[in-house]
């Protein structure tokens, strides 16, 4: 975290910064009109129509070496063929740990970056082929929210700048209307319109995270990439901004590809969840699917180092699925699946094949030679049949691999049943 | 760490090679014609038709690349210079004769060396010596009325300019005082008199070194101060070391990175030559020599006193840039 | 500490200085004079810990979490903080303690590891070396290879793989779990009695964190050391604490074992913590409520009970008590060690009824 409060640094009010108490003394709400403006986990709207698909997205940044001619010597491949779909008005979580990929991710859709390869179909434009030129009047269509709101805003530019200049860049409004506009947009974020003429640094850190909620909203975005939106936040400013872009979501349908490494903050936040490990989705489903019956060990892991305040109500310690060693460098993943290094169920053909991302359910997709629930993951490769291989990954010449394993967004009307052993429909 | 010093060399003969030209071609299409100066100086004057004559004498009848060629031969080889009639050796690394005199230029650099040197080695060790402790102690006091009075008394100096102080310098210490050991200024061989050489240079020192140490206080002040902030100085002091030992080990070597490149470019541009100090302390240095040749319109000298500079500068700064990876491991690994 | 106002000391002192817990710390009040003021950092804290126990602190920035357990340390500068009010360590007084004395407590006695392993190691030197030279600086009897080898022993006790060969590598080398645990390596070096960890994995991802907190609570069993854990994340503390301390403002305003504050939290501000704060197996239907506003300015804290401004539940206490009047630390309606600060009269019925139905629908049917 950038600032300093006291606490950080030598114990010394270095830089010591009064937030001010946004809310007058007596007008604070009761307990139950609090609760009147929170929102309870959002709900997956199943017929909703993808507003963004990512097919096979790739980012690989160069790799150079140190010597005399900087050759390239490899790529860190940040983001290696990652498949989804953000439904119109919905929201899709991607988690993972840092180095997943999910931040590039998110820079890659609001082309901050310009993909390797794969498309990423907005409103019927595949944003990923088109030139910074060409892209000018999509990009009003597609916002970010950033982690810092310490550095993210120009301290140098008032309140009223910031948030206005999107519409002076894009030539939406007459000057003389922005100011309005802009007042309006403070006010939806919670914030008052004589705001408009302070700096940033008159704000606390929830004020500030409000501010750039406001700026990428300037636009009427229908899709807003969040990226760790609340993680530099205070716990008790968290939920305020968590149940603003909810309030947001609902009042003009924004769509969210929302990127954190807080599992439950997501959990509440996104009816649909990706998990990423080393730039590769490795199970995408539902909320139910992915918290209640995940099927990747790597998600199963995850879930389990989360603390739990529950702990202390029951007393008990959960049992927690230690995972050994770090996450393997990006330039030279493993061979295979690229979790296997600290798999606690990996064999031998995990080394060999790269498990496909398989439907497994109605909603619910995971790539996993022994996919199963905790401690009922099966003995056999479920994969190998599809591969072609035989369990320990060598070829089977007596098999006949599937053909259609490509990786695809969004959901087939039919899938693998892995409790009935066959083919589930919708 | 070598292949890095190899190629910082090879980018420095490249931009060497760049500031020569530069320099070459800034004479030659000046808008002054060198053999005009030349000319009329030997002719008390009356040059007239002559010109023609030191025009091809001095070879600016040829195309500027085969004179520019010429010349680096002479850095690197040596070659013969035709004055006139007579044919002059001249021997590599050889930067021409000078207009004035027709010694040769690298011999009289090689005699005005070791008064710039001197006075640049000990001017900087001041700059050090006297900035980076009292840097250091005001930012351990920082806030008090002490580092209050020392940070605004020195920017009360550094906003003198420098020649002013310097010449203020040796009024009062020489003439108003009459102090006996800043009566003789200049440069002394410290080969034939030590005790000279310290103190004829002495003046000169105190002048570069009390000025320029104002600023390394500020530097080495405001580094420290940062410095101590920083989260690994609160683990040191969470360790129990001493404060002594957290402010010198801990945090000094961060602190001095900073300062290491500033004092990698200040120290170079003394060693390229000090005009003012050595106009004002009579010391026959490089600055004079260049100031004068500027005067005098001694084109050799000129343009090999900033070909001198610019080797200085660029040799420093591969210096800073080695000892910064000394000092920063991250620099070294990555 | 008078007699009149036994309540406000949580864990019973009294008797001799043997029958006390390994830390006392009693009307602890740290301030800084600044040009805008005095800012009130911590204000008659009080609480106690005991070999081989955890006490949780927690609070957000500005709360006087992290301010309070560098004074333990002595760390604060004589010259920009003023502190009251006693800190005894097996009964030795830290307030007022001499410097060279400190010395051979900071690091020895008591560690502290803190959040960003990397700004809180040294950058220039070997992560071997850091280690060594806090092993010498309390055995200056040791040789550079006797601190050398307890410094290779003790990467090897926090599970850095290979640490012979890790022991010369620079801190940039590491990942982030590993920077922390050479953090904690270097923190138990010296057997310390109290360890102190600031926010020890807020930096890290969830599975690094699972092994760092599962390493911290190994080594307490092993060393039987007592530690304080200081961070803003309710789970870590269901996860590490016997002993809770909730901080606002700079004040304790619930105090008591884990289980008592998790489960039957009688304080509006942590009613807020644990309602802000979402979790990975609530029920769907649970809310993430705010708190609203922002924390208080600790310049001009606000009268009566700190927490006022931002409590939706101060339309219960009658009149303008909340307002003017700061609530004594008094036992909670469950007894035991529980204090809280708080002007409610029923506040366990008031969480039960209003505000466990909206952050667990499904335990409250249970209750």
């Amino acid at each position: 975290m950038s600032h300093k409060t006291p606490e950080q640094g030598t114990g010394e009010i270095a830089e010591y910064e009064v937030p001010e108490t946004s809310v007058p003394e007596n007008d604070v709400a009761t307990f139950s009109e609090l609760v009147g403006h929170t929102h309870a986990a959002a709900k997956l709207d199943p017929t909703a129509e993808p507003v963004l698909t990512v097919e096979n997205l790739r980012m690989y940044f160069p790799v150079r070496s140190t010597g005399l001619v900087r050759r390239k010597i490899g790529d860190v491949q940040a983001v290696d063929g990652i498949s989804f779909q953000v439904p119109t008005g919905g929201s899709l979580g991607l988690v993972g740990e840092s180095g997943c990929g999910k931040s590039t991710t998110g820079r890659l859709i609001t082309r901050l970056y310009k993909p390797t390869g794969g498309s990423m179909e907005f409103a019927g434009v595949d944003l990923a082929k088109l030139s910074n030129r060409e892209l000018k009047p999509h990009r009003r269509n597609v916002q970010m929210i950033f982690q810092d709101p310490y550095t993210s805003l120009n301290p140098r530019q008032t309140v009223g700048g910031i948030v206005g200049a999107p519409l002076a860049v894009h030539n939406i409004l007459p000057k003389n209307q922005i100011k309005a506009r802009v007042q309006e947009l403070l006010e939806v974020v919670g914030l008052s319109p004589e705001h408009y003429n302070r700096y940033p640094n008159e704000f606390s850190g929830g004020q500030r995270q409000r501010i750039g909620i406001a700026r990428a909203l300037t636009l009427n975005p229908k899709l807003l990439v969040a990226d760790e939106p609340v993680s530099a936040l205070d716990v008790s400013i968290q939920a305020q901004v968590i149940n603003l872009l909810q309030d947001i979501q609902q009042e003009f349908g924004v769509a969210f590809l929302f990127i954190a490494h807080d599992l439950a903050v997501v959990r509440h936040f996104c009816p649909e969840v990706a998990v990423m490990y080393l730039g590769k989705i490795v199970e995408i489903g539902d909320r139910e699917s992915i918290y209640s019956h995940a099927h990747h060990p790597y998600t199963q892991a995850l879930l389990s180092a989360v603390p739990d305040i529950k702990q202390a109500v029951t007393g008990e310690r959960r049992e927690r699925i230690r995972l050994t060693g770090d996450v393997p460098s990006p330039i030279d993943p493993p061979s295979g699946c690229r979790f296997r290094t600290r798999c606690p169920i990996a064999q031998e053909i995990c080394a060999r094949h790269e498990p496909p991302l398989l439907q497994i359910g109605k909603r619910h997709k995971v790539a996993c030679h022994f996919p199963g629930r905790l401690g009922e993951h099966p003995r056999e490769p479920f994969t190998a049949r599809l591969l072609g291989v035989d369990r320990e990954g060598q070829p089977d010449p007596g098999s006949s691999p599937a053909t259609d394993l490509v990786e695809q967004p969004g959901y087939a009307e039919t899938w693998f049943d892995l409790d009935a052993k066959t083919i589930g429909r919708a | 760490m070598f292949a890095y010093v190899v190629k910082r060399l090879l980018s420095g003969v490249v931009v060497l090679f760049l500031v020569s030209m530069t320099i070459f071609l800034v004479f030659w299409y000046g808008p002054q014609e060198p053999a005009q100066v030349v000319c009329d100086r030997q002719t008390s004057n009356r040059c007239g038709e002559r010109i023609e004559l030191y025009r091809e004498n001095l070879g600016y009848n040829n195309a500027w690349y085969e004179e520019y060629g010429t010349f680096l031969k002479g850095i690197a080889v040596g070659r013969d210079i035709k004055f006139g009639n007579r044919e002059l050796s001249c021997a590599a690394p050889c930067l021409g004769r000078s207009y004035l005199n027709d010694a040769p230029v690298w011999e009289e650099m090689k005699t005005r060396m070791p008064a710039t040197f001197s006075v640049a080695i000990g001017g900087a060790a001041l700059y050090l010596l006297l900035g980076i402790p009292i840097g250091i102690a005001a930012a351990r006091r920082r806030g008090t009325l002490a580092d209050k009075a020392l940070v605004s008394s020195f920017l009360v100096i550094s906003s003198i300019p420098y020649y002013l102080f310097a010449l203020l310098v040796w009024l009062f210490l020489t003439i108003s005082w009459e102090i006996p050991l800043f009566a003789e200024t200049g440069y002394f061989p410290l080969t034939d008199n030590p005790a000279k050489w310290f103190s004829g240079l002495f003046l000169a020192w105190i002048a570069l070194g009390v000025f320029g140490c104002t600023s390394y206080t500020r530097y080495t002040r405001g580094s420290m101060v940062e410095v101590l902030g920083e989260d690994y100085i609160r683990t040191a002091k969470a360790k129990g070391l001493a404060s002594t030992k957290v402010v010198y080990k801990h945090g000094l070597r961060s602190a001095l990175v900073p300062v290491v490149t500033i004092f990698g470019i200040d120290f170079g541009t003394l060693l390229a030559g000090t005009i003012f100090t050595e106009q004002i302390f009579d010391i026959e240095g490089i600055g004079r020599w260049a100031l004068n040749a500027v005067y005098q319109r001694d084109l050799p000298v000129v343009a090999a006193t900033a070909l001198f500079g610019a080797t200085i500068l660029i040799i420093s700064n591969l210096i800073v840039d080695v000892v910064y990876s000394i000092l920063d491991p991250r620099v070294r690994f990555s | 500490m008078t007699a009149a106002e036994p309540m406000t000391t949580p864990a019973p002192t009294g008797g001799s200085v043997e029958d006390e817990p390994l830390l006392v710390i009693e009307d602890l009040t740290v301030r800084f004079p600044t040009e805008d003021g005095v800012v009130s950092a911590v204000t008659d804290l009080s609480y106690s810990v005991d070999l081989g126990k955890t006490l949780g602190i927690v609070g957000e920035s500005g709360s006087g979490k992290s301010v309070s357990s560098m004074a333990v340390l002595g760390l604060h500068d004589a010259r920009t903080a003023r502190i009251s009010g006693s800190i005894r360590l097996r009964g030795a007084e830290i307030v007022g303690m001499s410097e060279a004395k400190l010395r051979k407590l900071r690091g020895n006695e008591v560690a502290m590891i803190f959040q960003d392993a990397l700004a809180a190691l040294h950058p220039f030197y070997r992560v071997g070396n850091q280690l060594a030279e806090a092993y010498q600086e309390h055995h200056p009897d040791a040789s550079k290879r006797d601190a050398r080898r307890k410094a290779i022993e003790m990467l090897d006790r926090v599970g850095i793989p290979r640490p012979d060969r890790r022991v010369d590598d620079f801190p940039h080398q590491f990942s982030g779990g590993m920077r922390q645990r050479a953090m904690i390596a270097m923190g138990l070096i010296n057997d310390p009695s109290l360890l102190i960890a600031d926010e020890p994995t807020t930096a890290l991802d969830v599975t690094v964190q699972a092994q760092i907190l599962d390493l911290l609570q190994d080594l307490q069993r092993e060393f039987n050391s007592a530690v304080i854990i200081i961070t803003h994340d309710l789970g870590v503390i269901a996860e590490m604490a016997d002993d809770v301390l909730v901080m606002y403002s700079g004040r304790a305003v619930e105090y008591g074992p884990c289980k008592d504050i998790l489960v039957h939290p009688e304080m509006p501000y942590t009613w807020g913590l644990l309602s802000s704060v979402p979790d990975v197996t609530s029920d769907p239907d649970a809310r993430m409520i705010p708190i609203p506003g922002n924390p208080p300015s600790l310049l001009a804290p606000p009268t009566g009970c700190p927490f006022h401004p931002r409590c939706a539940h101060r339309d219960k206490v009658p009149g303008d008590l909340c307002r003017t009047a700061l609530p004594e630390l008094l036992p909670g309606g469950r007894g035991g060690h529980h204090v809280k600060r708080c002007h409610l009269t029923n506040p366990d019925a008031i969480y039960e009824a209003e505000v466990l139905p909206e952050i667990a629908p499904d335990l409250a049917e249970e209750r």
